[in-house]
């Protein structure tokens, strides 16, 4: 069942997309495609399982298609903060037929600070010359976590000894839309974790701009990949949960779909690395998988191409679109059921959310996963 | 005007943020160079007070480019410090994720990162495909994605680029810098490698997932082991790593390896890139573990670039001081005790040349004070230059036979001496030997840990932490950009103390209270610049050295000081 009002939405914008000025003439996904040897079937298949993994309905897909070839006309700028440089290395796996390359093209990419050929004045003149040429209509993504308030320059960057901070809010001023790409940006990252040496904050701190939060450590390359197209079909923010990550990729909990879910209901736990059920493939919760209170999509979409993730080798899931989670999931190989009310910070971790959030949704889904568990275990020991 | 400030900041294509300067005379000859971080984020700050089982997964957070190597030195350095020994399986599973690390840096460090600053791509514009393919069966048996029509193809894709006017990520470089050296044809043939590295960088780090979950940032090691054992039980999985990495393989045979070759030759006379080795004392770790016991690669020093006599690393001669870094105590301290409180002073204001060649307000490093985030780590109060030109040097001049046939094939085939290494030339040819002898032979502990599986399984170690007991213990190795250690204390079944001396640090560092310049400024001073607006020069030596700074400027201990008190005064000098 088509959903025609969404359809007539979606088409609206891209109606107002196609007479917008291109950058590059004769420059679209489809002619990039068609030099790369591939054909419009390919690029069809691609723009299916975009359509897919955006949760919309499967008659969508000839217009995601659509807006993939019209993407072409959005420069994005994308700005490194106190960050690892993970990110930007997640996008660089980009996904599907070598549809990587093809991003690059149909972006124009105006500034990415480890993918650029300028240095020096010559790359701070590229960000001002993109900050006025495209101002209110360019992307920009941000990676990275913002040293702020007193503690700003703990980053400086180019020759006027600039603020990241400072960066982060002209840019930001004058975009289009404002992605924060990775845990970093969208909570603060492990640079923000206690006790904060740097005083780091999240982009939506720093803007008073709206930003959509794309968490994870690294966000996986469909979900950095997924959300410009969202952006373009939409025209709009995406639907956004509480913590602002789009729905369609953080709507759900990773257990949820999870392939050794069938393990955790049987009762079947790994009990500790190395053993029988690990061969097995049984449940991780016991050796702290985090996946019951994280909302994710990598269960189904999985990292580099679908070839794993952390489950399937075996390892759980530790947690790392979550806001704080670097304080509030570990120790990252212990049930968080086991340790509400005892964390190394003396009351910070688990238990500290709950009263944050009064009365504990984080907490009563431990204690009922972590009673699911003795129970099914228990139940299990009887056969 | 005698003297000249020049500032280069963001050196770009690297991880992290690094800023030049230099000072240079009316000649345009560098007279003092200055290497400086701009960011800190105290990592190991975060870490104290955590789980030591934690560790590492913070620890990798250190950096996503050298995705795999902290993650595996802050497990290992736990394992050394409670006594635990992982099984064979283990080991040589790591080792194929390293493995996988080495073939997806230094082919994407040279083509993505480095490869701009040999090739002119606008240049490549006016080759003649034939030609160029001709060109390309000189440096290569069988040369990789170089026939006429391919490199028709790549030529019009940038083409277009280039005539609309709108390069993206390729806009506004050095494209016609006089020091660049190849001939059209040869831009085009490094060009076709560029993209075709784009395409396989995603190939080899699905390798690395395989037994990894993901790349960036994989999730299969734990203290004692690793997790990934339904993986190992799968021939399909084992079959699927040893075809991606063969496929990187053969990039490097084919692509890597002859273009280094063809720009050995066509750089030999390039005087940016010869005779500036750095600092001469080159320090490397054993490491690579291939079998029970047997590593791929060797350990020890070389003092003043000379070969005859190799050293043995003693680990109680490392230091780490912040004389010339933004922290408190300038004392040089082993990492087991290193002792540092942020200190930023600042920059400076001062007019320096912008891209138009006109001076124009800037901030500068106070360069009679502390210009950096990145401390300053010596070895027996030496400064030492680490990375694969320390690996490569100190492997040949103790023998080792893999080592040693590669690189004479090199000489040989670019006609330059065993000398012609100690430069940034060599920096960068050596990382390509390195990755030649991980892809001729990592495979060996593929076979091994298949020998292994059918009569052992096991893949994890058990251990016990007792939470009344201190321990300490550390990681050493060698990882793609060089020897790399994670030293820690454990108390009270909490992590006490962390810290990492990174391969960047060693080479980056600012100068310490005795004057003595690490590597990255050593090598810069006494190089003329062409233009001062344009100092392609800089970032070509810079480049060389693969910088990786958000690992650099790890450093921070706290010890003495309560973890919820972080004010710096922000006011400067």
């Amino acid at each position: 069942m088509v959903d025609h009002k969404l359809l007539n939405t979606i088409q609206d914008r891209l109606d107002a997309l196609s007479k917008m000025p291109k950058i590059k003439e004769n420059s679209s996904i489809m002619a990039v495609l068609k030099e790369n040897g591939f054909t419009r079937r390919d690029f069809m298949k691609w723009a299916g399982m975009m359509t897919a993994a955006m949760a919309l309905p499967a008659s969508f897909a000839p217009t995601v298609a659509k807006a993939a070839e019209l993407a072409d006309r959005l420069p994005v700028i994308w700005l490194h903060m106190a960050e690892c440089t993970g990110c930007s290395e997640s996008l660089l796996r980009t996904d599907a037929p070598t549809i990587d390359s093809l991003i690059f093209d149909y972006i124009s990419l105006e500034y990415h600070e480890t993918v650029m050929a300028a240095a020096g004045w010559q790359a701070e003149e590229n960000l001002e010359g993109a900050i006025e040429k495209y101002k209110g209509k360019y992307v920009l993504m941000v990676e990275g976590g913002i040293p702020d308030g007193d503690s700003a320059f703990y980053l400086t960057v180019g020759p006027k000894g600039t603020t990241g901070r400072d960066h982060a809010i002209h840019a930001s001023n004058n975009a289009l839309a404002i992605f924060a790409i990775g845990t970093c940006s969208s909570f603060g990252g492990i640079q923000a974790a206690r006790p904060n040496p740097t005083n780091s904050q999240p982009l939506y701190k720093i803007t008073n701009k709206p930003v959509i939060n794309v968490p994870g450590c690294p966000p996986s390359e469909k979900n950095i990949v997924g959300n410009v197209l969202n952006f373009l079909l939409f025209g709009s923010l995406p639907a956004l949960d509480v913590y602002n990550r789009p729905k369609w990729a953080y709507g759900i909990r990773i257990h949820d779909l999870c392939e050794r879910r069938g393990r955790f209901d049987a009762g079947e736990f790994v009990q500790e690395f190395g053993d029988e059920g690990a061969k097995q493939g049984y449940c991780l919760y016991k050796v702290g998988c985090k996946g019951p209170y994280t909302f994710n999509n990598c269960s189904r979409e999985r990292f580099n191409q679908h070839t794993s993730w952390p489950v399937q080798a075996g390892h759980g899931c530790i947690g790392c679109s979550e806001p704080d989670f670097w304080d509030t999931m570990g120790p990252f190989e212990k049930p968080l059921g086991d340790r509400l009310f005892d964390t190394v910070f003396d009351g910070i971790g688990a238990d500290a959310i709950t009263d944050k959030i009064g009365i504990g949704v984080l907490a009563i889904t431990g204690v009922a996963v972590a009673a699911h568990a003795l129970v099914s275990t228990v139940a299990k020991d009887k056969e | 005007m005698s003297e000249q400030r020049i500032v280069v900041d963001p050196i770009t294509r690297i991880e992290g943020h690094l800023r030049i300067e230099v000072v240079v005379d009316e000649n345009n000859m560098v007279k003092e160079a200055y290497s400086g971080s701009t960011l800190w984020r105290g990592i190991e700050t975060v870490v104290k007070g955590r789980d030591p089982r934690d560790a590492g997964f913070m620890t990798q957070r250190i950096c996503g480019v050298c995705t795999f190597s902290h993650y595996r030195a802050g497990i290992e350095a736990v394992e050394n410090a409670l006594g635990i020994v992982p099984p064979l399986n283990a080991k040589l599973t790591r080792t194929l994720m390293n493995a996988a690390l080495f073939l997806h840096d230094h082919p994407v460090h040279f083509y993505q990162l480095h490869g701009l600053d040999f090739v002119d791509v606008v240049s490549a514009l006016s080759a003649d495909p034939k030609k160029a393919s001709e060109e390309a069966f000189k440096w290569a048996e069988y040369p990789y994605a170089c026939g006429a029509d391919q490199l028709k193809l790549v030529q019009d894709k940038v083409k277009k680029f280039v005539e609309k006017g709108n390069l993206g990520p390729f806009a506004n470089a050095y494209w016609g810098h006089s020091t660049y050296k190849l001939t059209p044809e040869q831009n085009l043939i490094a060009l076709s490698h560029y993209l075709e590295c784009l395409k396989l960088q995603r190939t080899v780090a699905q390798a690395m997932a395989i037994f990894g979950a993901k790349q960036p940032h994989p999730q299969s090691l734990t203290v004692g082991g690793v997790t990934c054992i339904m993986d190992l039980q799968d021939p399909a999985r084992l079959g699927e790593y040893m075809v991606k990495f063969g496929e990187m393989a053969d990039f490097i045979n084919r692509a890597y390896y002859p273009d280094l070759v063809m720009a050995g030759k066509a750089y030999a006379n390039e005087p940016s890139v010869l005779n500036d080795v750095g600092t001469p004392n080159l320090m490397t770790y054993t490491d690579f573990q291939v079998g029970a016991n047997d590593y791929l690669f060797e350990g020890g020093y070389i003092l003043n670039g000379d070969v005859s006599k190799v050293y043995e690393v003693d680990e109680n001669k490392i230091t780490e001081e912040a004389t010339r870094s933004w922290y408190k105590n300038p004392a040089p301290l082993h990492p087991y005790d290193g002792e540092t409180d942020p200190n930023y002073t600042g920059f400076k204001d001062a007019k320096t040349m912008n891209a138009k060649g006109e001076m124009e307000e800037s901030k500068v490093f106070d360069i009679t004070g502390k210009y950096s985030w990145i401390k300053a780590p010596r070895y027996d109060g030496l400064t030492m230059q680490v990375g694969p030109i320390a690996n490569i040097v100190v492997n040949y001049a103790k023998g080792n036979k893999k080592v040693v046939a590669v690189v004479d094939q090199f000489l040989k085939d670019t006609g330059l001496p065993l000398s012609a290494v100690f430069s940034t030339l060599g920096r960068t040819a050596c990382r390509m030997i390195e990755a030649k002898i991980v892809a001729d032979n990592a495979l060996t502990a593929l076979n091994n840990l298949i020998a292994n599986l059918k009569i052992d399984q096991s893949t994890c170690a058990k251990y016990v932490i007792d939470n009344n007991k201190e321990y300490k213990g550390r990681f050493i190795g060698n990882v793609p950009r060089g020897m790399l250690s994670h030293w820690c204390r454990i108390k009270n079944g909490v992590i006490e103390n962390w810290q990492a001396v990174v391969p960047s640090t060693w080479n980056a560092s600012p100068k310490d209270a005795k004057g003595q310049m690490a590597s990255y400024e050593a090598c810069l001073v006494g190089m003329k610049i062409a233009d001062l607006k344009q100092p392609l020069e800089i970032i070509r030596k810079i480049h060389s050295y693969d910088p990786c700074i958000a690992c650099a400027v790890h450093v921070m201990d706290t010890k003495g000081n309560e973890l919820s008190k972080y004010k710096v005064n922000p006011n400067l000098i």
